[in-house]
């Protein structure tokens, strides 16, 4: 046997060991062998979402619809947040966590709240931040606060270090992941100067009558143990036509938080940027965020 | 010579679609709102039509101790008000503007509008205010009094939702609650003991 035989049936040999051959049903080949999100045609789209939805249903018991609607023409997603108002209720946190299907144990948030006291160095050092603030009532006297969630860069570090391109910004600015993709390295973790990005550390755990049906394959459909989730602006409600609002926006009991179209000049995301004193995060970084911060007061 | 003819035709240009270009701004700054659904005034049940009751009434304007609407505690520039500076005293279900104009409870922002111009001027563009719907289609208004009570206009302190599971405390998840909030059901977890 020459070298070159040799190694040729070693590693069919060692792949047909490493393939799942026992429960080797079409869906695992499938999965297996899946393509890159970004590189699939429509029917190969809808294949794979069709086999999600029956192995959803097989593990859930429940009928989940996974939509894989793409970008909207002419549409760049921005946010404004008017710290103005913000009580730091939390109510987003939790508005979130139920339309996106996070994990309830192991806890994943994709939105945390900071909460600050007036008058102490604040927005270059969130690390003075109080994260667990528990009071009775809020606002507390003499604090203030600040939601932080993924804020969807147009230059984002996270895409830049991903090794396997598990995660792209969209056309229409949104920062996904493909859970199918990700291998749970945590580069992009790492990379997240905003600490936006989620590991599932163990199996994500729903209730089941607690579980958003509609969802999509770049948003909030069931996650992987071990693969890297965050906010997607609520890809599954904005690209509707006409989109919904994110949960966040439409659960703020204050009305602080903005949401529409950046290439639109009516809307109010652009009216706020352009009459509105406005800030964006750790701006030196140049990650250029399409998440405006702004005081209305 | 050439460079003079043309500016002069740039400066002709000009002067002729500059009207046009200001009335096109005018346009667009109307102060029209009903492009969008407001939200429907929130009342006491029971209470209105307010002419149920005031119809037979002789109006009274003395600033006294309420005997019946125990329950409003005006705290909004009292100094300066009483219930009919708001309130019209010949037609009970509408509202009064300062210069006697007549509004519904349903289009209440005009009143509103007449001293908080700025927030007024926030909200019909979307700033202030909370809308629910589509970011691209229809939008529904929060009217103002539907977040303000408008005898006492700032906020109450509320409850805060529960904070985040510190690392530490990863299993002290014990189950999740749903509770509504708004018409919108939330999941909030129960935390085994009292995190630390």
């Amino acid at each position: 046997m020459n070298r070159r035989g040799f190694l040729k049936s070693a590693a069919l040999g060692v792949g047909g060991i490493l393939l799942p051959a026992k429960d080797s049903d079409a869906s695992v080949w499938e999965a297996f062998f899946q393509k890159h999100f970004r590189e699939m045609n429509d029917k190969e789209k809808k294949d794979v979402v069709a086999r999600l939805e029956i192995e959803y249903m097989q593990k859930y018991k429940k009928r989940i619809t996974v939509k894989s609607t793409p970008a909207l023409p002419n549409v760049l997603y921005g946010y404004g947040l008017d710290l103005s108002r913000c009580i730091g209720c939390r109510r987003c946190v939790y508005a979130c966590v139920t339309e996106n299907n996070q994990s309830r144990k192991p806890q994943i948030h994709y939105i945390t709240v900071l909460q600050f006291k007036q008058g102490e160095k604040w927005v270059s050092d969130l690390e003075e931040a109080k994260k667990y603030y528990n009071a009775e009532e809020v606002p507390e006297a003499g604090h203030f606060y600040m939601p932080v969630q993924c804020q969807q860069c147009e230059r984002p570090p996270c895409v830049k270090v991903c090794p396997t391109q598990a995660t792209w910004k969209e056309p229409d600015g949104i920062v996904v992941v493909d859970y199918n993709w990700c291998i749970g390295c945590r580069y992009c973790m790492a990379a997240c100067p905003y600490g936006a990005r989620k590991f599932n550390w163990g199996e994500p755990e729903i209730p089941l009558d607690e579980i958003n049906t509609e969802t999509h394959y770049l948003g909030n459909r069931p996650r992987l143990r071990g693969a890297v989730e965050k906010c997607t602006f609520c890809v599954q409600r904005v690209r509707e036509n006409p989109g919904r609002y994110p949960a966040c926006v439409e659960i703020c009991p204050v009305g602080a938080r903005k949401f529409g179209n950046l290439l639109d000049p009516n809307s109010e995301i652009r009216t706020l940027i352009e009459t509105k004193r406005v800030f964006r995060l750790k701006e030196e970084l140049n990650t250029q965020p399409k998440f405006y911060y702004f005081f209305s007061l | 010579m050439n460079n003079k003819l043309i500016y002069c035709l740039m400066f002709c240009l000009t002067a002729f679609f500059l009207p046009l270009y200001a009335e096109a701004l005018d346009n667009s700054t109307t102060d029209d709102i009903p492009k969008y659904v407001t939200t429907k005034p929130e009342f006491t049940e029971g209470l209105f039509p307010c002419s149920s009751c005031h119809a037979s009434m002789e109006p009274n304007r003395q600033r006294r101790e309420l005997g019946f609407h125990t329950e409003i505690q005006l705290n909004h520039a009292q100094k300066q008000r009483w219930c009919l500076d708001c309130h019209d005293s010949s037609n009970r279900d509408m509202l009064k503007l300062a210069n006697g104009d007549l509004v519904s409870f349903e289009t209440s922002y005009n009143l509103c509008g007449q001293c908080h111009g700025n927030v007024f001027r926030d909200w019909k563009t979307g700033i202030h205010g909370k809308r629910v719907g589509y970011w691209n289609g229809d939008k529904t208004y929060y009217l103002c009094v539907n977040c303000h009570s408008p005898h006492s206009p700032r906020f109450k302190a509320v409850k805060p939702m529960p904070e985040p599971a510190k690392p530490q405390d990863v299993n002290k998840v014990q189950s999740t609650s749903l509770v509504e909030v708004g018409g919108t059901k939330l999941s909030i977890p129960q935390y085994k003991g009292r995190i630390k």
